[in-house]
């Protein structure tokens, strides 16, 4: 007969209450955690909001399987790093670092917790645990670039950018060369703002484009700011990121639209199943992770039918703007005819083509 | 540089002065009244932020500026009780309710973030506002030509008008001021609540106006230009319409060089131009000795009248 | 019934110790009031931001980390305030400090060991103190006013950076993005603790809070430093010469903000970019005040607020508040400090008014 006194009912107790702290750490344990890093608010209607339709994208695949967590507004300095931290100490099997200046804070958190993965946005360092993922937006920019050397009555196009980062580079120089396709004396002006997003400092950047004879330009920063300003002017430029025609119903054009679901629900499903490597992948048309909005009423049928062919030649792998003969600034030839420039080339470009008017 | 550059780089150079000018004006009243209150930033991003609220809610930018005004009031009071009734030191206290505005601010913005506003309907008819000639005089948003009315608005005050005596004499000798009869702590809370409200109309400029959406922090850092606009303009209200314009086409001068490839120079010492002006000014300023000073006597001091 | 402020003959001890811990108190408390207002879990947000840094173990580094600029700034800083020099430009002379030390990481190359460390910490320590000296010349050549002195500098030394970072420093091998090149293994500060990130400079500002309270009360220096400020005139017939204190107070005030951000770019970050300035110099001002403009204060204030900084990264996870609404407690705390000040040198009496008697009853 077991004794009924107070010791063994404390260890039936303490064995109950074991059995359901494990029972209730394996329920937790079943969903894996992802979480995410963003570089702006996810109601920036831009970069960050189409990364995060990335992450709804898990939960509307894996939801049962998997749960996301995210955080905004991480800047891309030092103070990432216990950010980056936090997420791996939450439990994060995987984590997505999603700009270019957060490669050397993922590379060392990654070090520490060798048994999280890790994926870095558009940056080119790689470990065991940590894989590279770009899309080829420089293909969206070739469409754009078609449109704007069509439509453009000065000739003259504006391109506001942040850093002379080779994504940057690639943008506008595609930009250049597809909108010289249609008129070969077009010319791109750029200001670089050194920033991702800042509203007026866009704004005021736009205004100065304009004010310098740009009557369409193009944005490489993350707020819809700079349409806005293209819409008090009655000029055109086109949305990044997303569709951001509610903004500038008049002005937007077309957007090159970053979609990212695909290629996330993957690399969620590779954690879950356990297969997950480290990769270097810079997908783009083709593969779906950039898709043009649908043009605007405002763009003539003749201008879009290049832009679609643009589409077509990239999707059936036909066409790529990086073609010789390409000049640089100086004058220097830089590819020759009918080269095409090679992803490893691209991905460390630092020179702009002829046609683009610069600071630096 | 044809006319229509000319034209169109005015225009910018009013869109970047106006803010300034704005927070400048108001706080040059906060200063005459001899309280200096360094939370000017904090409270244009409250403005901006409650402006914009206001004109999602309303529909009404006109409502949406009276909001921002309310807003930034209602955050310069904060400073006013800690510095007027409880004599807290007014460097740290203005500096607390800069870090406070831009956090609250951010905080509410939260669920306002991807949002737009009507934007306003120009006061002048279409055919001056978008004139391609006449647009530089009349095609401005409202909120500028606020701007410009309070200009020679705040001077005449000040100078004509015996509430602007007072002000001034609160500023100048508070305890003279006290010892005839007005209320120092009055004035100087009314002359706060105005600064603030000012402040406030300047940070909606940003979000109501330039770009009508709300990003924190979208004032980036031009409380504290404001700040040394009123040094700068030795506390004249004519002379603060200069300097503001003096710090907007430096301000334009920037963006113009980055943009037309002008690199002799780096655009940086241009964005530096406006601190530096200020220091240089601030030296000559004090070094004509304190009988030509224009600061008020009575700056940053505590009132504290014998029990 | 009326409230009447009496002056208190000597400064309530009582009062200046608890002020403080009540501040931080009624800031939590409101703190939860706030964010219920907006719809956030509020005792959530509170409880991460404050109690969540010092609860988890894994997050005393971070803490740590944080603390030591804004300790080693508020001993500087407060030194000034002690001698009512007000250094609003400290932000400014941290970044100044830190672009030095980077200089001289990057004349050293490749070279490194103590010697350059302490190198560019001395450098750092140097541009600090240099960038005060122009504001400490304004001031007892001109008499301009420190205050915008110093701050007017803080924002050209942002352009100063930007100018360094995005064009003769740039890190060659950094694709164009404005940083310099990361510093080698050799040329970064020793972890006390290995595996974590608590580098030397941790270690500095917990010591330096001891040495600057043997000086501040021990020394001459000490001494003139607290007559200036709190009698000008008996300082004059002292000796004490207020244009040397004026000097002193804004070289060492530069130069503990130099020392800082040569720590944090030699011990934590080990590069410089655009997003280096994150306010510590101004948060270290909030430091100082709660701090009651004593160094082992602002050793305890330090951490206080590096936990409000840490806790509003950890808010930014679980209850999704922007980052800088850190900033709303660290404003409430200086807040309700500034407000307490008064009940230091006044105690509140309430008196009850005499009933009015009506003639004829």
């Amino acid at each position: 007969m077991t004794t009924l006194n107070r010791r063994s009912l404390m260890k039936g107790v303490g064995a109950a209450a074991t059995l359901s702290m494990i029972a209730s750490t394996a329920r937790a344990e079943d969903k894996v955690k992802i979480g995410f890093i963003f570089l702006g608010p996810i109601g920036d209607y831009g970069w960050t909001w189409a990364h995060n339709k990335g992450r709804e994208a898990i939960d509307a695949a894996l939801g049962d399987k998997v749960e996301t967590i995210y955080v905004e507004n991480v800047m891309e300095d030092a103070s990432a790093v216990p950010v980056i931290r936090d997420l791996a100490q939450q439990g994060c099997k995987l984590i997505f670092t999603t700009s270019y200046g957060y490669m050397d804070q993922t590379l060392e958190v990654a070090k520490e917790f060798p048994d999280v993965k890790f994926e870095h946005c558009t940056g080119f360092k790689r470990a065991d645990n940590v894989s590279t993922y770009n899309s080829k937006f420089h293909e969206g920019r070739a469409v754009l670039g078609t449109i704007a050397g069509k439509m453009s009555k000065s000739g003259t196009l504006g391109y506001l950018g942040s850093y002379k980062v080779p994504e940057v580079v690639l943008g506008v120089n595609s930009f250049c060369l597809s909108a010289q396709r249609m008129n070969p004396g077009a010319t791109v002006k750029l200001v670089l703002i050194d920033s991702w997003f800042d509203p007026p400092k866009e704004a005021a950047a736009t205004e100065t484009l304009i004010n310098l004879g740009c009557d369409i330009v193009t944005t490489h920063t993350d707020s819809p700011g700079p349409l806005q300003i293209l819409e008090q002017k009655g000029l055109h430029g086109f949305g990044q990121g997303a569709d951001m025609s509610s903004f500038a119903p008049n002005a937007h054009l077309t957007a090159i639209e970053d979609i990212w679901g695909p290629y996330y629900v993957a690399r969620a499903q590779a954690i879950v199943d356990g297969t997950w490597a480290s990769t270097d992948t810079w997908d783009g048309m083709k593969e779906g992770t950039v898709v043009i909005s649908p043009y605007s009423a405002a763009v003539p049928a003749d201008v879009a039918a290049e832009a679609d062919k643009v589409q077509a030649g990239y999707k059936d792998g036909s066409f790529d703007i990086f073609t010789g003969p390409i000049y640089d600034q100086d004058g220097t030839l830089r590819v020759k005819e009918g080269e095409v420039m090679s992803l490893a080339d691209l991905a460390v470009i630092d020179w702009f083509v002829k046609g683009v008017e610069s600071a630096s | 540089m044809s006319p229509d550059f000319i034209i169109a780089a005015l225009m910018t150079v009013v869109g970047l002065t106006t803010p300034i000018l704005l927070a400048g004006l108001g706080e040059l009243v906060v200063e005459k009244a001899g309280v200096l209150n360094l939370g000017v930033e904090g409270m244009m991003l409250m403005g901006a932020i409650s402006g914009f609220a206001v004109t999602v809610f309303t529909f009404n930018p006109w409502l949406g500026v009276l909001g921002a005004a309310a807003g930034g009031a209602a955050s310069s009071m904060l400073f006013a009780v800690l510095v007027l009734q409880l004599n807290s030191n007014q460097v740290a206290t203005g500096l607390a309710l800069s870090i406070f505005g831009t956090g609250l601010s951010s905080l509410i913005g939260v669920s306002f973030t991807g949002r737009i506003v009507i934007p306003f309907t120009s006061v002048f008819p279409d055919a001056l506002a978008k004139h391609p000639l006449f647009e530089v005089i009349f095609g401005y948003s409202p909120i500028v030509y606020f701007a410009l009315f309070m200009v020679p608005a705040v001077g005449w005050f000040l100078k004509s008008t015996r509430a602007g005596l007072i002000l001034r004499a609160v500023g100048e000798n508070d305890h003279s001021a006290h010892s005839i009869g007005y209320s120092v702590i009055g004035v100087r809370y009314a002359a706060i609540a105005f600064g603030g409200a000012m402040a406030g109309i300047g940070g909606a400029y940003f979000s109501m106006v330039i770009t009508p959406m709300w990003a924190e922090k979208m004032t980036a850092g031009r409380g504290w230009i404001a700040l040394a606009l009123v040094v700068f303009a030795g506390w004249r209200s004519g002379r603060l319409l200069v300097s503001a314009y003096f710090f907007g086409i430096l301000m334009a001068l920037e963006l113009y060089a980055k943009a037309s490839g002008f690199s002799v120079v780096p655009s940086q010492f241009w964005a530096a131009m406006p601190y530096l002006m200020t220091v240089v000014a601030l030296t000559f300023i004090s070094a004509r000795g304190n009988a030509g000073s224009n600061a008020p006597a009575c700056l940053g001091k505590p009132f504290l009248p014998s029990n | 019934m009326r409230i009447k402020l009496e002056k208190r003959q000597t400064p309530s001890t009582l009062m200046l110790v608890a002020t403080p811990i009540a501040s931080v108190l009624l800031t939590m408390l409101i703190g939860v009031v706030v964010f219920d207002l907006i719809g956030i879990n509020g005792q959530r947000a509170v409880v991460d931001i404050f109690l969540t840094p010092l609860l988890a173990s894994y997050k005393w580094q971070d803490v740590a980390v944080k603390a030591a600029p804004l300790i080693i700034i508020a001993l500087g800083l407060s030194v000034g305030n002690r001698a009512q020099i007000w250094n609003i430009g400290a932000e400014g002379q941290y970044v100044i400090g830190a672009l030095c030390a980077a200089g001289v990481g990057i004349a050293a190359g490749t070279a490194g060991g103590p010697l350059v460390i302490t190198a560019m910490v001395l450098a750092g320590i140097v541009g600090g103190a240099a960038w005060a000296a122009g504001p400490a010349w304004l001031k007892t050549r001109f008499d301009v006013n420190e205050i915008l002195s110093t701050l007017m500098l803080t924002y050209v030394s942002y352009q100063v950076l930007g100018y360094l970072v995005g064009g003769p420093w740039k890190d060659p091998n950094g694709r164009n993005f404005p940083a310099t090149a990361p510093l080698a293994e050799n040329q970064t500060l020793p972890i006390l603790f290995p595996g974590s990130t608590v580098h030397l400079g941790v270690l500095i500002a917990v010591l330096l809070p001891f040495l600057f309270w043997l000086v501040m009360s021990r020394s001459v220096f000490g001494f003139q430093i607290r007559v200036v400020g709190s009698a000008p005139h008996a300082a004059r017939h002292g000796g004490f010469d207020a244009k040397q204190t004026v000097w002193a107070a804004l070289l060492i005030g530069g130069g503990m903000a130099g020392l800082a951000g040569s720590l944090e770019f030699t011990g934590a970050l080990g590069a410089i970019n655009l997003g280096f300035p994150s306010g510590y110099g101004f948060t270290a001002i909030i430091v100082a005040f709660l701090g009651r403009l004593s160094p082992i204060g602002c050793l305890i204030a330090g951490i206080v607020l590096a936990v409000t900084y840490v806790g509003g990264q950890v808010a930014q996870t679980t209850v999704h508040i922007p980052n800088s609404t850190a900033g709303i407690f660290q404003a409430m705390m200086l807040f309700f400090i500034l407000a307490s000040d008064i009940l230091i040198r006044y105690r509140v009496r309430v008196i009850a008014t005499a009933p009015k008697i009506v003639a004829g009853e």
